[in-house]
Formats: C-alpha cells, sequence, structure tokens
C-alpha cells in the first residue's frame, strides 16, 4: 500500500549526486511535477538518464535550466540551446547513445541480463573503445546495462498497490525504466481505488513502484 | 488533380517523389524534415502503416485545430491522430520492430551522403550537435533506406567523395532523393536514374561534388 505524497516529498528523496531515469520523448509520458519540484530543489549534480534534452521549458528542460545536472545520457539534444551551450561551456558532459541501444540497456538492467549485443554503432564513433563480440558470424556491439538510483514515471492511471497504466505515446520509455530504478517514484494523472484497474490493463505491476505522486490539485 | 512540379516547392517536390516508393501494406518510418511531409503525397487506401519511434504504430494526420491529445504525438512532440488499426507499442517494442528487420522502408533527411552510398545526419563537430535519436537504429535495421534531402546546403553538395562527418551507419543507402535528382547509391557508385523537371544533366552533374555514373538518357521525374 502506497499513501500518496507530494512532488516536493519526491524530490527531497533524491539526493545530489544522484543518477536518475527520466520518462519521456519530447516532454510526452514525463512526470512533469516531480521535475518541477525537483528543478526548484536546487539539487546539484545529477546523472539525468533521459532520451531526449525536450526543449528549456519541456520535458527535462526545468532540470537542466537550473544546472541541477551534471551528466546527461540520451539520445537527442538538438532542440534545446542549454543543453548546447552547458555542453560547449564543458559545464554538462553528454553521453550520446543510439535510441534502441539506450532503452535496451536500460531494460538489460532491468531484466538482470549483463548487456546487449547490438548492431547499431558499428563503424561509427558510438563504436570507439567497445568490444565487437561476433555470434553465428555476425558482428556485434556490446553495449552495458545502464541502471540509476531512481526512476521517475509517468503514468495514466494508478492504484494504491501502484499499478500503473500508460495512454498512447505516453506509454514510451515508463514501462522500461520502471524496472531499472533502485527506488521507482511514479506520477500518474489519475489515482484510483484498488481493484478498479483490470489485471490486464496493468502494464507496470505495483510491486516494482515505491512511491505514487499525490494527483494534481 | 496532377500538381504543377513548377508551383511545387522544392521540399514538397522531394516528398512526393519520395512517396512513389511507398508500398501498399508496408510498415514506414519518416524522418523529421522533409521525410515528414511524405506522408501528405500518399494516396488514401494503401494500407500502410506509418510508425514513429515513440511507439505509434499507425499515425495519422494532424487533428483538427484544438482536437488534439498530447498523450497521442510525433517525434516532434506535435499532435497526431491515428488511423482505425493503430496499436500502441513501448520503446523497447518500437526498437525491435526498427532493429528486428520488421521496418520495410526507412525515409531519413541527411547532412552528407557519400560516393559509397554512406549517411552522415547526426553531428557537426564543434558546430550542432543534435544527437542520432533513432537514426542509427533506422538506417542499420531497416529493410529499405531512403535519404531525402536538399542537394546543396549554402551552395555546397551534400553529395559528397567521402563522409566528413561522422558516419550513422556503414550500411549503403538504397535511395537518394533530392530536389535535382533520383541517384541509387550501388555496388559500383552513385547511378543517376532521374532529374527534377527542368533540370538538365549538366546542372545535376554540375551541383555534386561526387561522381555520378550516367547511363544513356537519363529520365525526368514523373510527378504523377
Amino acid at each position: 500500500m502506497h499513501p500518496a505524497i507530494t512532488p516536493e516529498d519526491a524530490a527531497a528523496l533524491i539526493p545530489d549526486g544522484a543518477s536518475v531515469l527520466l520518462s519521456g520523448f519530447m516532454g510526452v509520458g514525463t512526470p512533469d511535477r516531480v521535475v518541477r519540484a525537483l528543478a526548484a530543489s536546487g539539487r546539484r549534480n545529477l546523472t539525468l538518464i533521459v532520451n531526449d534534452a525536450a526543449r528549456p521549458h519541456l520535458g527535462v528542460g526545468p532540470l537542466i535550466a537550473a544546472r541541477c545536472v551534471r551528466k546527461f545520457i540520451g539520445s537527442h539534444i538538438g532542440l534545446n540551446p542549454d543543453v548546447q551551450a552547458q555542453m560547449r561551456a564543458g559545464t554538462l558532459e553528454v553521453d550520446l547513445v543510439p535510441q534502441g541501444t539506450f532503452v535496451e540497456r536500460i531494460r538489460a538492467a532491468g531484466m538482470g541480463l549483463g548487456g546487449v549485443l547490438t548492431p547499431t554503432g558499428l563503424g561509427t564513433l558510438v563504436a570507439k573503445g567497445k568490444r565487437v563480440i561476433e555470434v553465428e558470424g555476425k558482428p556485434f556491439l556490446l553495449e552495458p546495462p545502464l541502471r540509476a538510483d531512481f526512476a521517475l514515471i509517468a503514468a495514466r492511471s494508478c492504484d494504491y498497490v501502484g499499478n500503473l497504466t500508460y495512454m498512447l505515446s505516453a506509454t514510451n520509455f515508463n514501462p522500461i525504466m520502471a524496472l531499472a530504478g533502485a527506488v521507482v517514484i511514479a506520477e500518474p494523472e489519475e489515482i484510483v481505488p484498488i481493484g478498479m484497474i483490470p489485471p490486464d490493463a496493468v502494464k507496470t505491476p505495483g510491486v516494482l513502484v515505491d512511491h505514487v505522486i499525490r494527483r494534481a490539485a | 488533380m496532377r500538381p504543377d512540379p513548377h508551383l511545387m516547392t522544392p521540399k514538397d517536390l522531394i516528398a512526393r517523389r519520395v512517396a512513389q516508393e511507398i508500398r501498399p501494406g508496408t510498415l514506414v518510418n519518416l524522418g523529421i524534415g522533409i521525410p515528414t511531409r511524405v506522408s501528405d503525397h500518399l494516396p488514401e487506401g494503401m494500407g500502410v502503416f506509418f510508425q514513429w519511434e515513440n511507439g505509434v504504430v499507425g499515425l495519422g494526420h494532424r487533428p483538427p485545430e484544438g482536437m488534439g491529445d498530447r498523450h497521442l504525438t510525433d517525434a516532434g512532440g506535435s499532435c497526431v491522430s491515428a488511423v482505425p488499426g493503430a496499436s500502441i507499442i513501448d520503446s523497447a517494442f518500437s526498437f525491435g520492430l526498427i532493429r528486428g528487420g520488421h521496418l520495410d522502408l526507412t525515409v531519413l533527411g541527411g547532412l552528407q551522403v557519400d560516393a559509397r552510398g554512406r549517411l552522415a545526419n547526426w553531428m557537426i563537430p564543434g558546430e550542432y550537435v543534435p544527437g542520432m535519436g533513432g537514426a542509427m537504429d533506422l538506417v542499420t535495421g531497416a529493410k529499405r533506406v531512403i535519404v531525402a534531402m536538399l542537394h546543396c546546403v549554402h551552395g555546397q553538395s551534400k553529395i559528397v567523395p567521402e563522409c566528413t562527418l561522422p558516419l550513422t551507419s556503414p550500411r549503403r543507402v538504397d535511395l537518394i532523393v533530392t530536389e535535382l535528382a533520383v541517384i541509387a547509391p550501388r555496388e559500383d557508385g552513385l547511378h543517376l536514374l532521374e532529374t527534377a523537371p527542368d533540370v538538365s544533366l549538366a546542372e545535376v552533374l554540375a551541383a555534386t561534388a561526387a561522381p555520378l555514373l550516367v547511363a544513356g538518357e537519363v529520365p525526368e521525374m514523373d510527378l504523377r
């Protein structure tokens, strides 16, 4: 059972220097209320694992603008000038990962696997310094698992067991990231009584979820 | 109605020509920029499913103003619709479709393509680093790769002898469509297949830094 907490309570759980998985694709499916609370908290030196840098006022944008982030691991940063500027200034370290590799590395961590063998990135800068392993005559890059201290998840519905459902393209990285955070914090749009979510509709079982954010006032 | 190619913008001309490459009943991924326009030029009822990296399989047109839903968006975060029969998958599954050999075609923008048909489209070192997003997986995994791009940037050819920008993949792409020409990279080099309406062979050759192979009379694009 999970008594719901506020976004500020959730932000207070995350210390300086923590690594954080943050879901969303161009700000869609991102837990915006926790992001804003964390940005307001003045946290420093976070490692953020998030697909894209979105835009300055969208998705992860507020955390970048508030200079909470020291390291960014993701696949696309082209539409956020703050990231480009902080990267050039040397205050933000950026590790670019092909998007399919990014999600599979997170899935590998969550599923207890030792990494991923992928053809993506072979023969490019991405392969630099990485092991190439041949399987059935084909070369693959060995990519390590990617896990974090926290996973911040955006859900459509949640019950007080922590069962989560998602909606349409706001699903994206959420069900995968919910497996790979040591502490999982879910921000649903609505919280419903236990038993209201049909078991078949649950995409993330509540046993994975540690904290649930109270619905917006 | 048949559009007048003389009245089309260069980008719409490219999109219209690329749309002719799409076969009925296929799964297709369109990148951001010119490729996004391709679906506007596709006849209705072809049973094509468009997918985005974010997990929508069966993307439809933009909904009317004020009728969008922020849970249903394209790769740029703009509201879209879904066609009847659409499905939603998570990001891992989405890239399983892409990398696993289930995607029939991807259409991507490009910064450079070289004489070996290799694409560079994710960073300009020291200048602008957008990142690869899903492009490396798409070029690695799609059955067919089409690059849809303007022929030149700032007067410089984007079709070059050898890519000076970091590669997206060493894979040879299948077709290049620009506002001047249709070019097929093959084992022996870049074959010029078609020229755009009112563009001469000499103009195409002059605008292309990489060598082009020309076999006989080059037909004009048919933009029906």
